[in-house]
């Protein structure tokens, strides 16, 4: 399901809210969920590719079937600005060594702040509906906007 | 390197995530925003502890946890009292020499709603910061109990709409004034205390970092956009926020030891309040001719309240 940088063997495998409900009472009392099945001791420079994550981490689940519109990214225009990355709520936007290099379509919900804080001109990144291919809206890029004279 | 460069965006966003997706926070939160900033702008080890509230529920659901970092689910009141707790503790540990990683730098961080700020855990709040913890206290205010359906709280505006001060033929919402929380901590005596806003990413990173340094009790109340229960549209969060900031209905200012003030963001130009207003459907009954004073009214507390964080900001008192 998980495709590029973020894909592990544990990755999107799992809706949140799917697994078997478990009631207020039967939750153990003082319950610890650990993040990580190992010590993690220098997390700060760990990658989230490289960390091991345990199954009670929400990195290993999803949120995609919330989503109606999703953004899309138009490597072409981007100046690697990161204004989405800093305000995207969901930790969604994924960027390496200052490039932003794409989306995390398990944990969007498709708000679209991404898409409104985009400076650009046209947007690099667009909102589609769900049903619309990636390579499809990418083709379909609108041109760049000239500036209305006052 | 205890802190993360903030120069720019672009030396930010190298930053290692710890804060993970998949929680349930609404589609277009602020909380999550606030939260990853806070998270991004340190390399230290954090304990987190949440008071009761959307940040809380949505973050860890159980089997689940959106926390890399050692984190406290504790009572509506208490995230405070627990920080501290914790504090007091790695300090003992400490001097007695049993923590197997003495060196490792650790921050205690409180994060709390402004109902478990300004109301339910306001005592316990007030407590921790007279004894003087070395920790920090964002407090997330979106303005109401947005967990349990928008009732309102003492942080809610004059004139909003809430589920529990609602508006009608006979009222128009909230009729009394928004508590002074940053003042009130201020009073303290506190060594950092500050009003941030999420849309000025630079000056928020830059709060943040300053209340981690800083030893002692750090007080931020930070401006969080609620789309539910303000009543706009996610994409608009940011949109939002710099309204709201650039009406000055939230100015962003800072206060040393409990008397330096200094103002961090001057608009260019200041937006009448209405614009703010108009943009959210939670005060759209005020566009009622019945109910336009109470507009001229949050707007004269506005300019009052920027005159006198000018004039102190001058004095240096």
């Amino acid at each position: 399901m998980s495709k590029g940088v973020l894909a592990t063997d544990k990755r999107g495998v799992r809706e949140l809210g799917a697994e078997k409900k478990v009631g207020w009472d039967e939750v153990p009392q003082g319950v610890v969920l650990n993040s990580f099945d190992d010590n993690v001791d220098n997390l700060s420079h760990l990658r989230p590719e490289e960390r091991p994550y345990s199954d009670f981490n929400s990195f290993t689940a999803t949120v995609a079937s919330w989503r109606v519109i999703k953004p899309v990214y138009n490597r072409d225009i981007c100046i690697d600005c990161q204004n989405c990355w800093v305000w995207c709520p969901d930790t969604s936007i994924i960027s390496r060594d200052k490039q932003m290099i794409g989306i995390d379509y398990d944990h969007c919900k498709g708000c679209g702040v991404c898409v409104e804080v985009c400076p650009t001109n046209p947007k690099s990144l667009l909102m589609f509906t769900e049903a619309v291919d990636n390579e499809e809206a990418l083709s379909g890029w609108p041109e760049k906007k000239k500036k209305e004279k006052k | 390197m205890a802190i993360t460069n903030i120069k720019n965006l672009k030396e930010f966003s190298t930053a290692n995530e710890r804060f993970e997706g998949a929680h349930l926070l609404c589609p277009g939160c602020a909380h999550s925003m606030i939260v990853r900033e806070l998270m991004n702008a340190t390399d230290d080890n954090l304990v987190i502890a949440s008071n009761t509230g959307c940040l809380e529920v949505s973050t860890a659901v159980y089997p689940y946890t959106s926390w890399d970092t050692s984190w406290i689910h504790i009572g509506f009141e208490n995230a405070a009292t627990a920080a501290t707790g914790a504090e007091a503790m790695f300090k003992a540990r400490k001097r007695k020499g049993t923590l197997p990683n003495p060196d490792a730098p650790v921050k205690f961080v409180a994060f709390g709603g402004d109902g478990s700020t300004f109301d339910i855990g306001f005592q316990w709040l007030s407590g921790a910061m007279e004894r003087g913890h070395d920790f920090t206290y964002i407090c997330l205010d979106n303005e109401n109990y947005a967990n349990t359906g928008g009732q309102r709280s003492s942080a809610t505006p004059v004139g909003a709409h809430t589920s529990t001060a609602q508006a009608g033929s006979v009222s128009y919402g909230k009729k009394q004034k928004k508590k002074d929380i940053v003042a009130i901590m201020a009073a303290h005596g506190a060594p950092y205390v500050a009003q941030l806003a999420p849309n000025k990413w630079k000056s928020m990173a830059k709060g943040f970092q300053k209340a981690l340094e800083t030893e002692g009790p750090c007080f931020i109340n930070t401006v969080s956009a609620c789309t539910t229960e303000w009543k706009f549209d996610p994409k608009d969060t940011i949109h939002i926020t710099d309204l709201a900031t650039d009406s000055l209905m939230f100015p962003i200012y800072e206060i040393i030891n409990g008397t330096e003030l200094n103002i961090l963001y001057r608009p260019k130009n200041i937006i009448p309040v209405e614009e703010y207003l108009a943009a959210q459907g939670r005060y759209k009954h005020l566009f009622k001719p019945q109910y336009r004073h109470v507009i001229d009214e949050i707007q004269k507390d506005i300019d009052a309240k920027w005159e006198y964080l000018q004039r102190r900001e001058e004095a240096k008192v």
